[in-house]
C-alpha cells in the first residue's frame, strides 16, 4: 500500500476534518492511499464509490454521511473546490521555480495559425490543403500515376503472367485455374485490386493524413467548421473522425467512440457511411473525373448537398443532448519525418490485415456466383434499377462489386471508364451512387459492433435504397436541364 | 418612499425565505426587537401584511423585496469581482453596499459586470431591465467570454455553468478564478489563451466564462517603453511616434 511520506499539502479545514474522518473509517486496502481514496469519494467518482461500497459493507452508509454532509458545506462541488486549492498550490510553487521571459509580437508559427482560423483565409488554406493533399498527392500521384504504373507494369507485365504460367502448369482443371487467374481470379483481381488500385491510394492519403495530423491543423479546422457541423448535430470535434473517413470509412467508424455523446456518434457513423467516400473511392473517382472539372464539381455539390441535407434531418430525429464543442489547440509544428513514416506504417498495416481477407473473399464470391449463375441472375435483377437511373445495364455489375467493397465497385468503375462505356452524365450519377452506398462489408460489420444490430441494420436500408433515390433525382435534373458533362 | 436598512433587509429575508425556500411565510416569533421596528414601517407602506404571528408579502412588495435581493448579490459581486473582498466580509459589507445601490444605479453595475446570473454563494440573481437586451454596450469590469473582443485580455472571476458536466470540461482545461485568460478569435469559434494554452469552444462555454478585465491601455503603455519590441503592433507603435515628431 502506498503511504505519501510527505505531509500531503492541505485543503480547508472542513474539507480536512471530512477526509480524516473518511480515512478513519477505510478498513480495507486499496492500490491507493487512502487520503487519495477519500478525496476521490468526496469528488463522487462513481468507479471508487462501487469499490468502497463493496470493500467496506459495514461502514459504507456513515461514509456516505460524511460525503454529504461535506458537500452540504459548499456552494460549489467538492471537485472544483478541490481544483481551486490545487490550482492554488501549483500557482505557489509556479512562482517560487519559475521565471517567465516576457516575449512580444507573435512568431511566424502563431501568425499561421491565426490565419488558419481567421474564416476567410481558412477556408482558402483549407482549399489549398484538398488541392495539394486530397486532389494532387492522393488522386494524381496515387491512384493516376502509382495505379497505372502497379497495375500495367508490375501486375499486367509481371505478376499475372507469371501466376498464370505458374497456375496452368499446375493445374490442368479449367474450373480451378479461374478461381485463381480467371476473370474473378483471386490474383487478377482480387490481389491485384488490392495491392494495384487501392495499396497505393490508401498509402498516400495515410501520408498526407500523418502530416496533418502532426501538423496541428485539425483543432483549427474543427474550430473554423464548429457552426456548420452544428447544423447537423455534430460539434467541430466530429472533423477528426470525419477527415480520416476520406481515408477509410471503416477506421473513421471506430474513431467514433472519441466522441462525447451517443447522438453524435450515431449520427457521425451515418454520415460517414453515406457521404464520406473513402481514399479507394476519391482516388478512382478523381482519376475517371479528373479530366472533366464540371463533373468533378456537380460531384462534389450532390454528395455535399446529401451530406448537409441527411445530417440536418438526422440532428432533427435523433434525439439526445446537444454536441458542445471544445478542443485544444496546440501550437502548429514542422511534423517529424520518422513519426510519419511509423504512423503511415501501422495504420496500413491495420488495413492490410483488415482489407486482404475481404479482396479474397469477394473474389471467391464473385467465382462462385459466376460458376452458379446467381451472379447473372442478381446482375439482371439489378439492370431494370440502373436503366432507371440512366446507366448502362454494364453498370449493375460495378453495383454488384460495390455490394461487396465500394472501392471494389470504384474500380469497376474505373475499367468501365477506360474502356469508353461509361460517360459524361451517367458517369457522374454512377459516381454518386457508389459515393453513397455503404463502403463495403467490413463497415457494416463494424456498424453492427459499435452502434448495435438496430441501428446499423435501419441505416443499411435507408442507405441503399436512398442511394438510387438520389442517382434517379441527379439523373432527372442533369438530363431535364440538357447539361452535358 | 425610502426604506430604512433593517426594513429593507427583512423584506430580504422574507423573500429568501418564500421565494426560494419551502415556507410560505415569516414566524414572527423568531425576529428580534430592531426586526420589530421595521415590520411596522413596512406594514405601514402595505409591503407585507400579517396574518397569525406569520409575515408575508404583498403585491405591492414581492417587487421591492425582489429588487433588494438583486442589490444585495449584485454588490456581493462587485465586491468579489472587482474590489476582492475576503468571503468572511463578503456578506456584512454587501448588506451596508446594497443600499447605496439606488434605483438605476443597480443597473449600471449589473452592466459594468456583464449581467451575472449567480452570487459568488451560487444563488440565482433576479434578472433586471438590463439583463434583458442583448444590445446593451459593452461589458466594462467583467464580462462573459462571450462578449469581449479580440486581444481583450483579463483573469477569470468565476465559472457560471449551467451543468456539471460543462464545470468538469472547464476545469479539464485549467479555467479556473485566477487564471490568465486572453481572447483571440470570436469567430467562428471563440478561440482564447489561457495560461500557456489556447482553446477553441463554442458560444455554449464562452458564456459560462466571466472575466475580469485588465484595461488594455495599461497594456499598451508597458509595451510602449519597451526599446526593442517585436512585432506589427510595435512596429506600428514606432512608426506613430516617428510621424508625430516629425509634423
Amino acid at each position: 500500500m502506498l503511504e505519501t511520506k510527505t505531509t500531503p499539502f492541505r485543503y480547508d479545514e472542513s474539507l480536512e476534518s471530512a477526509l480524516s474522518h473518511i480515512e478513519n473509517l477505510l478498513k480495507d486496502s486499496y492500490s491507493v492511499s487512502k487520503r487519495t481514496v477519500s478525496l476521490l469519494l468526496l469528488q463522487g467518482d462513481p468507479e471508487i464509490e462501487r469499490r468502497v461500497r463493496k470493500q467496506e459493507a459495514s461502514s459504507y452508509t456513515s461514509i456516505q454521511r460524511i460525503v454529504s454532509e461535506a458537500r452540504a458545506n459548499y456552494n460549489q462541488p467538492i471537485s472544483y473546490v478541490i481544483a481551486l486549492r490545487r490550482q492554488q498550490e501549483a500557482k505557489r510553487i509556479l512562482s517560487t521555480t519559475v521565471t517567465k521571459k516576457e516575449k512580444f509580437g507573435i512568431g511566424f508559427a502563431e501568425r499561421l495559425s491565426r490565419t488558419m482560423m481567421n474564416p476567410v483565409t481558412g477556408s482558402l488554406i483549407l482549399l489549398i490543403v484538398l488541392y495539394f493533399g486530397l486532389y494532387q498527392f492522393v488522386g494524381v500521384i496515387g491512384a493516376g500515376i502509382l495505379v497505372d504504373f502497379i497495375e500495367s507494369t508490375v501486375f499486367g507485365e509481371w505478376v499475372n503472367p507469371w501466376v498464370t504460367d505458374f497456375v496452368v502448369g499446375l493445374v490442368p482443371l479449367q474450373i480451378i485455374q479461374d478461381l485463381f487467374i480467371g476473370k474473378y481470379g483471386i490474383v487478377t483481381l482480387g490481389l491485384s485490386y488490392a495491392i494495384a488500385i487501392i495499396l497505393p491510394i490508401v498509402t498516400t492519403f495515410f501520408i498526407v493524413f500523418s502530416i496533418i495530423e502532426d501538423s496541428g491543423y485539425l483543432p483549427r479546422l474543427a474550430m473554423l467548421i464548429d457552426r456548420v457541423f452544428k447544423t447537423i448535430g455534430l460539434s467541430g470535434r466530429a472533423v477528426i473522425p470525419m477527415v480520416l473517413g476520406f481515408g477509410c470509412d471503416t477506421m473513421a467508424t471506430i474513431v467514433t467512440r472519441t466522441q462525447e455523446t451517443r447522438r453524435e456518434r450515431v449520427i457521425t457513423t451515418l454520415l460517414l457511411a453515406l457521404a464520406i467516400p473513402c481514399s479507394a473511392q476519391l482516388g478512382v473517382i478523381f482519376a475517371i473525373l479528373s479530366g472533366n472539372g464540371l463533373a468533378l464539381i456537380t460531384w462534389v455539390m450532390a454528395v455535399a448537398l446529401v451530406l448537409l441535407l441527411i445530417g440536418y434531418l438526422a440532428s432533427k430525429v435523433i434525439p439526445g443532448e446537444r454536441a458542445s464543442f471544445y478542443i485544444e489547440v496546440p501550437p502548429l509544428r514542422l511534423p517529424k519525418l520518422s513519426n510519419i513514416l511509423v504512423k503511415t506504417y501501422s495504420r496500413l498495416q491495420w488495413y492490410f490485415i483488415e482489407v486482404l481477407p475481404f479482396f479474397i473473399m469477394a473474389s471467391i464470391l464473385l467465382w462462385i456466383g459466376e460458376l452458379t449463375g446467381l451472379f447473372n441472375l442478381a446482375i439482371s435483377g439489378l439492370e431494370p434499377v440502373v436503366k432507371l437511373i440512366g446507366l448502362p445495364a454494364e453498370a449493375a455489375v460495378v453495383f454488384l462489386y460495390g455490394f461487396f467493397r465500394r472501392d471494389f465497385g470504384a474500380a469497376g468503375l474505373y475499367d468501365l471508364h477506360s474502356s469508353g462505356e461509361l460517360l459524361g452524365v451517367p458517369l457522374v450519377v454512377a459516381a454518386v451512387v457508389l459515393t453513397l452506398f455503404i463502403p463495403c462489408i467490413a463497415q457494416v460489420m463494424v456498424m453492427l459492433k459499435e452502434r448495435g444490430i438496430k441501428t446499423a441494420l435501419a441505416m443499411t436500408l435507408f442507405i441503399f435504397p436512398f442511394a438510387f433515390l438520389v442517382g434517379f433525382v441527379l439523373n432527372l435534373i442533369l438530363t431535364k436541364l440538357g447539361v452535358s458533362l | 418612499m425610502e426604506l430604512e436598512e433593517k426594513a429593507e433587509e427583512l423584506l430580504e429575508t422574507i423573500w429568501i425565505c418564500t421565494e426560494e425556500g419551502t415556507e410560505d411565510s415569516l414566524a414572527v416569533v423568531g425576529l428580534r426587537e430592531e426586526e420589530k421596528e421595521a415590520t411596522e414601517q413596512l406594514l405601514k407602506v402595505d409591503y407585507i401584511m400579517a396574518t397569525d404571528g406569520h409575515l408575508r408579502l404583498t403585491k405591492r412588495g414581492r417587487p421591492v423585496a425582489r429588487n433588494v435581493v438583486r442589490r444585495h448579490r449584485l454588490a456581493e459581486r462587485l465586491l468579489t469581482d472587482v474590489l476582492g473582498t475576503s468571503d468572511m466580509l463578503l456578506h456584512e459589507k454587501a448588506c451596508k453596499f446594497e443600499h447605496l445601490l439606488d434605483r438605476g444605479l443597480d443597473e449600471s453595475i449589473c452592466s459594468l459586470l456583464g449581467h451575472p446570473k449567480i452570487c459568488p454563494h451560487s444563488k440565482p440573481i433576479p434578472p433586471g431591465g438590463c439583463c434583458q437586451q442583448e444590445r446593451a454596450p459593452a461589458p466594462k469590469l467583467v464580462s462573459p467570454l462571450s462578449r469581449l473582443s479580440p486581444r481583450q485580455k483579463g483573469k477569470v472571476a468565476y465559472i457560471y455553468a449551467t451543468e456539471s458536466s460543462q464545470l468538469q470540461k472547464l476545469m479539464a482545461m485549467g479555467i479556473l478564478p485566477g487564471a490568465s485568460i486572453s481572447l483571440i478569435r470570436g469567430f467562428p469559434s471563440y478561440v482564447f489563451q489561457i495560461g500557456q494554452t489556447q482553446f477553441a469552444v463554442d458560444k455554449e462555454i464562452a458564456k459560462a466564462i466571466y472575466v475580469r478585465l485588465v484595461e488594455p491601455e495599461t497594456i499598451s503603455e508597458t509595451q510602449e517603453e519597451l526599446p526593442h519590441g517585436r512585432g506589427r503592433g510595435c512596429r506600428l507603435r514606432r512608426f506613430g511616434r516617428w510621424w508625430s515628431k516629425r509634423s
